[in-house]
Order: structure tokens, then sequence, then C-alpha cells
């Protein structure tokens, strides 16, 4: 029973890493049908900031503060420099963009910091929790805790302000939103602000657990986009769902099956769980996102 | 963007040096390396080396009373962009040796040619691959893999150990020194009972941990891993509460390890060479003097901390040079053969010892067990 404990605690922790990065995906998804790809490099700035400013001096928790303004002001910087331009282009060719920014962004940042892993202190207590002959290190349950307060933020931002509304307007149809006199061009825009600070926040949280360097954002992209497809991609509680699940499944791979294969063994289950239900567990319909 | 942009012209400059060099006397040492791209953090060091040491040597009137001149190129650890520099080290600039070969890729597919135009060649890459089988005119400097589990196990048996769990990385570094270990395990009376295996990305190892932990029998806990892993998998170590010896390798022995993994690292023990406690080593050691001429001399050209990679080249370097000398000329074959005779060369690498069935001479006394306490390195006698 402690083992099966264990197991769910680490799929329970890795999960909820992959779950705040999932969450990335929503607000860009859902205002432009755009995959971000470079949403790995936003949680890799968030980190990486924190770290350099802190080593710079800077206390931890205003460091923190900074990396999340600098990584708004990337995604705004890439928003205004790489998606504007392309405008009208197909959600394809702007998904390319993505993956280029995010090549891009891996290749500054290995000039401007350097090459090395960094670790940030826990926020909260270092020493593990012990439940039932199993342990959980505090800082899971702050990452928890974060994709919870994310998922209730943006719910409330989404549903309950104007700018909100007009964000899943420009999704729904982006015509008919410019038409009602929505500036669709900045509610995008706002999108990739929101989808950078939501990544930066998810850098500064995890990067106690797994550490960071320039080119941590790519697998955590590629593991964040599968919990969001699982979920089923543009629905907040789906990306956590997704990725708690995702994070589960490799922990009992792990466990239970084999270490050599959980990756694989997850990835059947979430080829299977697609097959099954293409938009993914809570995915909307494409044709009535509203 | 300005290192990479040194980088870069340094690497023009030293082409353009080659090419148009080819009418003065110096006697021409050629290096492929992995200046930039992925494999840089090994490349970049090895370069600077040889260029220190190459002004160094020259200053001090060149070998055999003739100036050395260094032609390196960047292959960027792309392999076939070795081969290519290769064939122009051999066909245009004419050189009397080759030190280099940051990558195992990259020696392996420079080897034949080499090999065909009977050029020494002083490999600075890791695989055992490259000097077994032996190659005539093949050499290298860095240990092995199977040297660090050989150390390793060495270790076990003076603790009375004798059964181990491994937890490995997939990535290349880990899946060869696990497939090493548990070739060498039964010859060193080892029993590996357990493995396991992580991805070297993944950001929580306690289910693999959770089943060693549970496995009756095993006494000990070895981790082959590089970059990140091995720090999660000590720091997951000590959060589900295991008190079994834990080993690490070579692959992780320097500060950033210790670190990244923090007060978990204490206890953990890990062979490493002796250019890393190059100031904690005893004076009667016989590496102490050079390693600690070599740390010195590196910081203080570079400003950047040491790495046992530049140790590499300065070791190829000086056993090429040692040979040259004894050789008393730079006839190829003459410095060969007296490459392979390098006896009690003392290196940053170990004391090298070669023969015709041995192209890298070093012993398992080349690697020092390393315990950390209290954050830093202490030596285990």
């Amino acid at each position: 029973m402690p083992e099966f404990l264990q197991f769910a605690f680490s799929g329970l922790t890795v999960g909820a890493v992959y779950a705040l990065v999932a969450l990335g995906f929503t607000p860009i998804y859902n205002a432009s049908d755009v995959i971000n790809f470079a949403q790995g490099e936003f949680v890799m700035l968030g980190g990486m900031t924190t770290v350099f400013l802190g080593l710079a001096g800077v206390p931890l928790p205003l460091a923190a503060c900074l990396a999340v303004v600098v990584t708004v002001a990337v995604g705004l910087a890439l928003h205004r420099f790489a998606i504007e331009p392309a405008r009208g282009a197909s959600a394809v060719a702007l998904i390319m963009i993505t993956i280029g920014a995010s090549i891009f962004l891996r290749g500054a940042a290995q000039v401007v910091f350097d090459k090395r892993f960094h670790s940030l202190p826990p926020w909260i207590g270092g020493d593990a929790i012990r439940v039932g002959g199993a342990t959980i290190l505090p800082q899971s349950l702050v990452v928890l805790g974060g994709a919870v307060v994310i998922v209730v933020l943006l719910w409330a931002f989404i549903e309950r302000t104007l700018i909100g509304k007009a964000m899943v307007a420009t999704a729904a149809n982006e015509l008919a939103a410019r038409l009602v006199g929505i500036d669709t061009r900045r509610i995008v825009g706002l999108s990739f602000a929101i989808s950078a600070a939501i990544g930066a926040v998810a850098g500064i949280l995890i990067s106690p657990i797994t550490l960071t360097s320039y080119d941590v954002g790519t697998l955590l992209a590629l593991k964040g986009f599968a919990a969001a497809m699982l979920g089923g991609i543009g629905s907040a509680v789906g990306a956590v769902v997704g990725g708690l699940l995702l994070g589960l499944l490799e922990a009992f791979a792990a466990g239970y099956v084999s270490s050599q294969y959980k990756d694989a063994v997850a990835f059947l289950v979430i080829l299977i769980v697609l097959l099954a239900i293409p938009r993914g567990l809570f995915g909307r319909a494409s044709v009535e996102r509203v | 963007m300005p290192a990479y942009a040194k980088t870069v012209a340094a690497a023009i400059a030293l082409w353009i040096a080659g090419a148009t060099g080819q009418a003065s006397a110096q006697v021409k040492v050629g290096a492929v390396l992995s200046i930039t791209g992925p494999a840089s953090f090994l490349g970049d060091p090895e370069k600077k080396t040889l260029e220190i040491y190459v002004d160094d040597i020259n200053a001090k009137g060149g070998v055999n009373g003739q100036k050395l001149q260094l032609v390196a190129y960047d292959d960027g650890a792309d392999a076939n962009a070795a081969r290519t520099f290769a064939t122009r080290l051999v066909e245009e600039d004419k050189v009397v040796a080759m030190v280099g070969g940051t990558t195992t890729g990259a020696t392996l597919a420079m080897i034949p040619l080499f090999e065909e135009a009977q050029i020494p060649f002083i490999s600075l890459a890791g695989a055992i691959q490259i000097i077994e089988p032996v190659r005539k005119w093949v050499f290298k400097t860095p240990h092995t893999d199977k040297m660090a589990c050989e150390k390793i196990f060495a270790d076990l048996k003076q603790r009375n150990l004798t059964t181990v769990a491994l937890i490995s990385g997939t990535d290349a570094f880990g899946k060869s020194m696990r497939d090493q270990c548990v070739a060498v395990a039964p010859k060193a009376g080892i029993t590996v009972a357990h493995e396991e295996a992580y991805g070297p990305r993944d950001s929580d190892m306690t289910p693999q941990l959770t089943n060693i932990k549970a496995k009756t029998g095993v006494q000990a806990v070895i981790n082959p891993g590089f970059g990140q892993g091995p720090a999660i998998v000590t720091r997951n170590y000590r959060q589900l509460g295991i008190t079994l010896p834990f080993y690490q390798s070579h692959g992780v022995a320097s500060k950033q390890f210790i670190d990244l993994a923090g007060p978990a690292a204490d206890g953990v023990r890990l062979p490493a060479a002796a250019l890393l406690v190059a100031e904690k080593l005893p004076d009667s050691d016989p590496q102490k003097p050079v390693v600690v001429a070599y740390t010195r001399t590196y910081q203080q050209k570079t400003g950047q901390p040491i790495s046992t990679f530049g140790g590499h080249a300065y070791d190829g370097l000086m056993i090429f040079v040692e040979a040259a000398k004894r050789a008393g000329s730079f006839d190829k074959a003459k410095v060969r053969d007296e490459i392979e005779k390098t006896k009690n060369f003392i290196g940053t690498g170990g004391v090298v010892n070669m023969s015709p069935t041995d192209h890298l001479g070093l012993d398992l006394s080349a690697f020092r067990m390393l315990e950390i306490k209290g954050g830093d390195w202490t030596l285990v006698q």
C-alpha cells in the first residue's frame, strides 16, 4: 500500500507540472486557434529569469514578479513581431511560426543566460511530508495549488469579464467579432500576454522540482501539449485533468509495468483515449466553441 | 552573442592561418573539435587548452627546434563535417599529428582517414570502441565508462557489498555506462539484482526508487546518468528516506551537481578525475603538481572554471609533444611508435602507460573515489 500511495504522489507531482504547462496553451488557442509551441520557452523564461535575477542579488519574490513581466513582454513581442505580421495566414502557418519562435528563444536563452542547469529553492519548506509510509514534497502541493488558482482565475476572466467574452467571440468568429466592434488584434495580443504569464508562473513554481535550463521548455511543452490534448485543448479544466492523468499514468507505468517503457505506456493510453474521444475528455466541438 | 561571435571569429582566424601558413617552417598539429553546437561544453575548453599550451610550448622554444602551429576546425558536433575537415587536415594542411575528435561519432568518422594517411591520431572522446580493437594510429586520453564501473565496484568490495540496484538515464551516456556496468559486474563479483530507468528530462523518479527500496537484498544503488536527472534522483532518494550507500557516476562530477542536489547530495559517492579535486590531493600524489598547474593556468587564461574535458586535450597534446621529443623528429611513424611507448606520463587524467595492446594506458588509479560531505568533495581513502 505505501508503494501505491508513493506512485500516486509521484504522479500528482509530475502531473501538476504537466497541468501547469498545459494550462498555458489554453488562452492563445481559445483566442486564435493557434497551438503555441513556444509555450515551453515561456516556462523556461519564467524559471531562468528568476534564477538569474536571484543570482544578481534581487530578492526571489521580486525576481519572480520581474520574471513574469519579462516573459509577458516576450509574449507580446512574439505576437507583435511574428504573429501579427502574418495575420490572415492559416492556423498551421502560425503554428509553424511559433515553432520557429521556440527555436529562436532557446538559442537566445543560451547566449543571454548559460547552458547549465539551475535550481530554485522550494517556496515553502523543503522537508517531505509523510503520509501512510509515502512522501510528498510541499512544493508539489504548491504547484498543484497554483494550477487550481490559475484555472479559477481563467474561468472568472472568461466568464465574468467583458474582455473575456470578447476573447471567446474572437475565437468563435473573428469577422463577426470585428463587426460588433471588438479589436480582435488586441484580443489575440492579450491572449499571448496571458499565456506568457501562465507559462512564467509555471516555470517559477516547477523549477524547484524539475530544475531548469535553457532547453527545459521543449520536452515540457511536448508533455504539456499531450496533456492538453488528452483533456481537450482549449479547456482549462481539461488541461489540469489531462496533466494529472498523464502524470499518474507515467508514475503507475513506471512503478507497476516498467520504468523503461513508462512514456510508451502513457502515450499509448493517450492514443486510445483520443481514438475514442477525438476532442479529448473536456473538449468542446470545434463548430460551436462558445 | 559576443561569446559565440568570438568563437566563430577565432575559428575563421584559425582557418585563415591554416590556409596562409603553408609556406612557414612550422610544424602543424591538427585538431577537429566541436567548438560550437550541442557538444560545445566539451569542445570549447579543449580548443582553449590547445591554444594556451601550443603558445606556451612555442614561447619556450618549441619542440625539436621547431615551432608548433595549431590548425583547428570546428565540426559543430557533426560527424560529416568532422570527416571533411579531417580530409583537409590530411591533404591540404599536411599535419604531422592530430589531437582532437571531441565526440565519439566524430572520432569514429575520422579514424579511417588517419589510418590510411598514417598520421598519429589522439582522440579526446569517451567511448571504448575508439581503442578496442586497437588501431595502429589511433590513441585516446579520456578514461572510459567501464573504468568508472570498475572503480565503483572496487569501492563496493572494500565495503563488503555485493548486491546492487541500477537506476540509469536513457540518454546515450546513461545507457552506455549501464551496459558497461552490467557487463563487468560478474567479473567484479557484483550482482545486479534490480534495474530501473528514467528519461533524461523526467522530473520525479520516486516510483523507480520505491521499487528499488522494496526489493530485498539490495545493498547499494548506482545511478549512471548525465545532466540534471541524477540530481533529481538524489533528491528523491533522500525524500524516500533510503539509507543504502548511493553511487553517482563521473558524468556528474562537477560542483553543479552538488548545487542542484543540495543537502541531499551528502553521503553520495562517485568516481572522478583527480583534476576536480586538484587542491585536495595529498602532496605525495604524483598527479598533484600537474593538475594544480593546469588548473591555475587554465583559470587564469580563460577566467572559466576547470573541466576534465580541457584536461583531456592537455594530455593529448603533451603525449604527442613528449613522443616527438623522444623521436627527435616529426617523422610520423617514429612519433607513433614513441606515443605507443609512452610510460609514466603524468597527465590530468591519470598516469599513462601505453602499450601495443593498450592505446589508452590508464588504470583504475586514474579515478579517485569521492564522497560529498557538507556540500564539498572529500577523498575516500
